[in-house]
């Protein structure tokens, strides 16, 4: 059973790969796409590295549910309806919603992606040590 | 010139790992190309190769559905160089694959000498891609039969893998 520390090192191992970023640049609080510089394709990188480092599987569109934002019953004129933002609750609690619904336009939808969103998300797959 | 940069397949195990050979000669225009007058093959070849064998690999593993395309090379080292008369071998074996796509590891080997290893990821284009079209599946089984992937593939059950019997094998490697 890891613990929250372990689970941090082998998410900053994955990241560290497949972005080609120094260690000291995975804070929990670094963005994928701002702070780490990751695209599209990389999400899926980094999905294989840690379903390999964990040792459990990510189902699509889980952990980064990119597909809401083509969806214009939940995003319109650039910003996420009402309905978009319930959807972002239900589909991702372990991310920081509440701080993005006060103001909830598309282009600030990938800074929901942190280090430390991914470390919540993980640790609601395995069980943690306290 | 045809875009095929390997010559054949040795071993095929459907959804798992796939080796195919690369014969280097002084034939090719492209050693000439690469330094004047120091005839090498280029890394950038031997890497589309790793990409060929992989992607096949993991195109098989669809029955050739998907549209497989190269998307990332996250780690990719050349410990030498392949020269005239060297027979690269190139051994695929896929790490994880999935709706999305699939990640590679790859090396080339020239004898029992380590020439390069890679990590590829490949994506499935979806259907809703502008490219799709560029892509037509009876080609590539085409180009399998050039490459002798039918001559040497076996899929789970340990039979041949002939384009006929490929459906036989949908959904069972990999596991």
């Amino acid at each position: 059973m890891p613990t929250h520390d372990e689970i941090l090192t082998k998410i900053r191992t994955a990241l560290v790969e497949a972005l080609g970023v120094d260690e000291d640049e995975v804070t929990p609080e670094a963005t994928l796409t701002g702070d780490l510089g990751a695209e599209s394709i990389d999400f899926l990188d980094i999905v294989f590295r840690l379903e390999k480092a964990f040792d459990i599987k990510i189902p699509r569109g889980e952990l980064f549910p990119e597909s809401i934002m083509t969806d214009p019953q939940y995003v319109k004129d650039g910003k996420f309806t009402q309905a978009g933002v319930d959807e972002l609750r239900k589909r991702m609690p372990f991310a920081d919603i509440e701080e993005f619904a006060k103001n909830p336009v598309a282009r600030e939808f990938g800074n929901l992606f942190t280090v430390d969103m991914v470390a919540k998300y993980i640790e609601s797959k395995v069980n943690v040590k306290a | 010139m045809r875009w095929i940069w390997i010559d054949r397949f040795i071993e095929f195990e459907s959804g798992r790992r796939a080796r195919a050979i690369k014969n280097v000669t002084l034939a090719e225009d492209h050693l000439h190309d690469h330094f004047f007058g120091y005839p090498v093959m280029p890394n950038s070849l031997i890497l589309e190769g790793l990409a060929q064998t992989g992607g096949i690999l993991v195109g098989e593993h669809g029955n050739f559905e998907e549209k497989v395309i190269l998307a990332k090379v996250p780690k990719v080292t050349f410990h030498e160089l392949a020269l005239p008369g060297d027979t690269l071998i190139y051994t695929a074996e896929v790490e994880a694959i999935n709706d999305d796509g699939a990640r590679v590891n790859a090396t080339s080997h020239i004898g029992d000498r380590l020439q390069a290893e890679a990590e590829i990821v490949f994506a499935h284009l979806d259907d809703n891609d502008r490219v799709k079209n560029l892509f037509e599946p009876k080609n590539f089984v085409f180009t399998m039969k050039l490459l002798g992937v039918f001559d040497v593939g076996r899929g789970n059950p340990g039979a041949p893998t002939t384009p006929a019997g490929l459906a036989q094998f949908k959904g069972a490697g990999g596991g």
